[in-house]
């Protein structure tokens, strides 16, 4: 086979120099010289979340959290190790792929960052993770909430609001204990997000007396459930608890009214959403409750003052983990202080030493990473809105001195997840 | 010049370049560039192997990525603290590589009636099958972990080496990515070689006759039957070294990354760069593999800076890009973009 | 026993929505012998623009059943400016090319459209306003509503009424010339060019109603759900015969029940081994199933080997 070999190597050698003579990336190591003026350090901050895509809304709302606390930071002109410190947000978009979060913590670690937030999804950020713990970089992340992310035993590994396994957990009890149900059906999407929170439902209520009846299965895109209901209809539960999205819980909650199942209808985060009312229609009742890990913004100390602060920066409402991740950079930054470094191989140690009060927890570690005591909050619809119903599991977050806690009217935090893993 | 000193010193020009690409790119740009370019490495893997199915013998697979998956899924489970097994690259590549042969004589055995359109949607049936199953085998018996998919897989070690961190050699540190590199350029030029030998060979021409005109090939003596399932076999064997080498690569596999638009992705490589044409085939993995990583750097700027905000978001400008170019290309240059001489002359006749 | 007769009506309404779009698949398949990849997705057209009609028009004081209509009208005629248009564009130079061709640019459609429905639509889901009353009828224990009859008895209809096109008029004779033979049916006169453009065009609005029906019926739509409900129609086409109207049904309502009953009883028929997770195999499996041992399907004559 003849090969144009001409034009061939012509093209080799052009590419060639043209992408070597493109531009450098910079990658300077955040080191502080101790210098007799003092010197100012760029502390560079690395951020990732899905900024386009079906959760391009959440991601922008996370990097939006980072973004405050780094002007916050900023505006504070802190001191460490000798040097006047500013830091910078690198936000990066990995789609909630796992392979472009691959390919974006590579940047990211390229890039010498001296901390990484995020990422947004589990999916992602579990393979990411490999690749911060093998640079040394420290991680914490607001919003990914499979056990497996800690469970690897990355010492980089850290989060800032209860997993998986504890929101099944409150769930599974809260269906047993609260709702007094004994017979419960458990439907899952078939997601890593779907199905985790849903076994680890299904072992709390186990664990706490109750039986399940039926385990049905669906997938992420479906819209007709009228079989697997049916077949669960026939063996008669009190509960039928949906691990998955708001986009196919709202449709689900429509065709258990049709179908005429009186059972009530729980689910997690996924499903805690103004969309699902939306999409249940007129078939949303005060049978349907729902969960999210942390508290209401309202009922927490710094939560009101957030809040404030937030919408007036960006305008428009908290997504849902915008907190968090808040919190994250600013455990992060704390930790350095305490380290007096901003360097990773010298703050990382001071990470699971972590006493911080924050806008959303008291915020600690435990050997895993997983944050200490996470509270999970349990919600109900009233008048077509999700209603504060309770907080389970958690250290109590120092209420808010002077307000009492209003009941059971605090506003839901508006949130519109279309997938999460 | 001769021509045969013309060839020699263009091969060994192209040599070099391949040889020092990653250490150039690495500097000039970043070594996420050279994380691109090894997935582009994978993919070309895998258009070369789509290309004997679809290419060389005519026969429309819609659900090729299922042997990727058959390849990824085989190295995870004999290499990672899933089962607890850890056995050698060399010895779990080849078996890949021959599960999902066999796979694709499975898969391939019953549509060897179907003409066109049956077999390109009985194809697509079976490569979502696959994708089901690998969703769903965790109960009762735990095979693939289902959707949490299988994570902390070994990665790839050659000789003891692991290619996952990175190795110091007479003190030049190469990072890991470049190692895969090497190690994926390799093998690319392994399946390149065999897939030349394929085309130039008995069978190479077997399978062009089929693809040309199946009853007359029969008539010829020629048994379409063992042919057919021979290039199933031989697409479907490259799909799953190169899916062994993204497991080992990317160290976590899920089913997720084994979807119908995977399928789609590798049928646009092979279709847009020129069916049954190497290079061209080649080009069009390449081409396809860094256009999204290429229009996130481009575009996103871009409309910032012409109209301040972002109004088609990278992927689905891709996305976009991808449909129109289908179509597009269908049109007005149906023999892809470097056909081979004979096929372009072929289309040119049949097309308008 | 209610049970049972639940997952029969169950399955009797699913196969409905796949016959609404079966229906226009297996029209154009008659004529052209082309998958219409896209037909799915100019079904996701119609829902959507029926939405975007009646999200419009619900402030005006127009009463319900007119506004809903009246989008149902405006869908079907954007979906038959749709599908003429692609035909123009994309199947008609292809007319004469090798089959790769026309299938290819069919993919090359089908996701064009689901991108720009989702720039045009967002990616969220919407929620589609009920056009009739949501509470069920009980039918000897199980629950039927308006909505899913309503789906039952037009796809019915449609079918009826596209067979008496095809049998008893003259533009169905044209257009079963052009299905048996293009060029003898232009030596005699027929005016192919015009049929296949009616075809496509008339399995457009098959397609715009089946949309309206499937939203209405499941209170939402979104740009990515035309992709799945194509496929399964396709493959209930095939199970019926493609190219048969009344097989189009037949499959339909063939696929549905079999995937109803399946993800109903399949988990205790397999000790739960297999369950409702497997639950689009079971389409997929009929679909080989079908291909491979009756290609012809069930009502479909037997067809020689194109060469």
């Amino acid at each position: 086979m003849k090969i144009q070999f001409k034009g061939l190597t012509v093209a080799m050698i052009a590419a060639l120099s043209v992408v070597a003579c493109g531009k450098k990336e910079e990658s300077q190591p955040a080191a502080a010289p101790a210098a007799p003026a003092v010197p100012e350090v760029v502390v560079k901050l690395g951020h990732v979340a899905p900024l386009t895509g079906p959760q391009g809304h959440l991601g922008k709302d996370n990097e939006n959290g980072a973004r405050l606390a780094v002007e916050e930071l900023n505006a504070k002109a802190l001191e460490i190790g000798g040097a006047k410190v500013k830091f910078e947000l690198l936000s990066e978009d990995d789609q909630a792929d796992p392979k472009q979060g691959t390919v974006v913590a590579q940047k990211l670690v390229d890039a010498k960052v001296n901390g990484v937030i995020g990422h947004l999804n589990s999916g992602t950020t579990i393979p990411a993770s490999k690749l911060y713990s093998d640079a040394g970089i420290p991680q914490i992340s607001g919003s990914a909430t499979n056990p497996k992310y800690t469970d690897q035993g990355f010492k980089t590994a850290f989060r800032v609001m209860a997993n998986d396994v504890q929101q099944g957990k409150v769930l599974g009890e809260f269906t047993t204990g609260n709702l007094k149900a004994k017979k419960i059906a458990i439907i899952d999407d078939r997601t890593a997000y779907g199905q985790g929170l849903a076994d680890e439902f299904e072992k709390a209520v186990k664990a706490s007396g109750g039986e399940i009846v039926a385990r049905e299965f669906t997938n992420d895109k479906a819209t007709d459930f009228a079989a697997i209901l049916t077949k669960i209809k026939g063996k008669k539960p009190e509960v039928v608890f949906y691990g998955g999205m708001d986009a196919q819980a709202g449709p689900m909650a429509k065709q258990l009214k049709t179908l005429g199942i009186k059972a009530k209808f729980l689910g997690g985060d996924g499903m805690c959403t103004p969309e699902f009312i939306k999409l249940a229609g007129d078939a949303a009742a005060d049978s349907q409750y729902c969960s999210l890990p942390g508290m209401p913004l309202d009922k927490l100390a710094g939560g009101a003052a957030f809040k404030e602060t937030f919408t007036k920066r960006f305008g428009g409402e908290i997504q849902l983990y915008a907190p968090y991740v808040y919190d994250a950079v600013m455990v992060m930054a704390d930790s350095m202080k305490r380290a007096n470094s901003v360097e990773p191989a010298k703050y990382l140690s001071e990470i699971p030493k972590t006493d911080y009060q924050g806008v959303t927890a008291k915020i600690g570690f435990d050997e895993k990473g997983d944050l200490k005591g996470g509270a999970i909050s349990l919600y109900q619809v009233k008048d077509a809105k999700w209603a504060y119903l309770e907080t389970l599991g958690g250290a109590p977050a120092a209420a808010p001195e002077a307000a009492a806690p209003a009941p059971a009217a605090a506003p839901a935090p508006v949130a519109a997840p279309a997938e999460k893993k | 010049m001769t021509p045969k000193l013309r060839r020699v010193i263009g091969l060994s020009l192209v040599a070099i370049t391949l040889a020092v690409l990653p250490f150039v790119v690495g500097a000039g740009l970043s070594n996420t560039w050279v994380r691109v370019i090894d997935f582009a490495l994978l993919y070309v893997m895998l258009a070369l192997g789509l290309n004997i199915v679809v290419g060389m013998a005519g026969l429309l697979d819609l659900g090729y990525i299922a042997f990727y998956a058959v390849g990824a899924y085989v190295y995870a489970l004999l290499a990672s603290p899933h089962f607890g097994l850890h056995w050698p690259v060399w010895v779990i590549l080849p078996l890949g590589a021959l599960l999902a042969g066999v796979a694709g004589v499975l898969l391939g055995a019953p549509t060897l009636k179907l003409r066109g359109d049956y077999l390109a949607i009985v194809t697509l049936g079976f490569g979502e099958i696959v994708r089901i199953f690998m969703n769903n085998l965790n109960a009762p018996v735990n095979i693939t972990n289902g959707p949490q998919g299988i994570a902390g897989i070994d990665p790839l070690s050659i000789a003891g080496v692991s290619l996952g961190k990175s190795v110091e050699v007479w003190g030049l540190t190469i990072p890991s990515v470049h190692l895969f590199y090497y190690v994926f350029l390799v093998l690319t030029l392994l399946i390149i070689v065999v897939s030349m030998r394929l085309e130039n060979s008995r069978i190479g021409r077997a399978w062009v006759a089929i693809r040309e005109d199946e009853i007359a090939a029969r008539a010829c003596g020629i048994n379409t039957r063992n042919m057919k399932l021979l290039a199933f076999a031989m697409g479907a064997s490259f799909g799953g070294v190169a899916g062994g080498l993204f497991a080992g690569f990317q160290q976590f596999v899920s089913p997720e990354s084994f979807g119908l638009l995977e399928s789609v992705m590798v049928l646009c490589m092979v279709v847009l760069g020129g069916m049954g044409h190497i290079p061209g085939v080649v080009l069009g993995a390449v081409l396809l593999a860094v256009l999204p990583e290429a229009l996130r750097h481009i575009a996103a700027p871009a409309q910032q800076a012409v109209f301040g905000k972002i109004l088609i978001d990278p992927e689905s400008l891709r996305m976009l890009l991808f449909g129109l170019a289908l179509v597009l290309v269908m049109l007005y240059r149906p023999a892809g973009l470097w056909p081979s001489p004979t096929r372009k002359r072929e289309f040119d006749k049949a097309a308008r | 026993m209610e049970i049972f007769l639940q997952q029969i009506i169950n399955g009797l309404t699913l196969g409905s929505i796949y016959a609404l779009v079966a229906l226009g698949y297996t029209m154009v398949y008659g004529i052209l012998g082309l998958i219409n990849f896209a037909h799915g997705e100019v079904v996701m057209v119609g829902a959507l623009v029926a939405l975007s009609v009646i999200k419009a028009l619900a402030a005006s004081a127009l009463p319900g059943p007119v506004v809903v209509l009246f989008g149902a009208l405006v869908a079907v005629v954007v979906c038959m400016l749709l599908g003429g248009a692609i035909e123009r564009v994309a199947y008609r130079p292809l007319r004469h090319a090798p089959r790769l061709a026309p299938l290819i640019t069919a993919i090359g459609i089908s996701i064009l459209l689901q991108q720009l429905a989702m720039l045009f639509w967002g990616r969220n889901y919407h929620a589609f306003p009920p056009i009739l009353p949501a509470s069920p009828h009980s039918v000897f224990g199980a629950s039927i509503t308006d909505v899913q009859i309503l789906v039952v008895v037009l796809a019915g209809l449609i079918m009826l009424g596209l067979t008496q096109l095809i049998n008893r008029t003259r533009m169905g004779r044209a257009m079963r010339a052009t299905a048996e033979n293009p060029a003898i049916a232009q030596l005699m006169g027929v005016d192919i060019n015009r049929v296949i453009a009616l075809t496509f065009v008339m399995g457009s609005a098959l397609a715009a109603v089946a949309g309206v029906m499937v939203s209405a019926n499941y209170g939402i739509a979104h740009y990515h759900m035309g992709f799945m409900l194509g496929l399964k129609a396709f493959t209930a086409a095939v199970l019926g015969g493609i190219g048969n109207l009344p097989g189009a049904m037949l499959g339909g309502l063939l696929l549905g029940l079999i995937e109803a009953l399946g993800a109903g009883y399949i988990g205790d028929l397999t000790g739960g081994f297999l369950g409702s997770h497997y639950q689009d195999v079971f389409a997929f499996a009929v679909l080989i199933l079908v291909l491979v041992f009756r290609p012809s399907g069930l009502m479909g004559e037997k067809v020689s080997e194109r060469a």
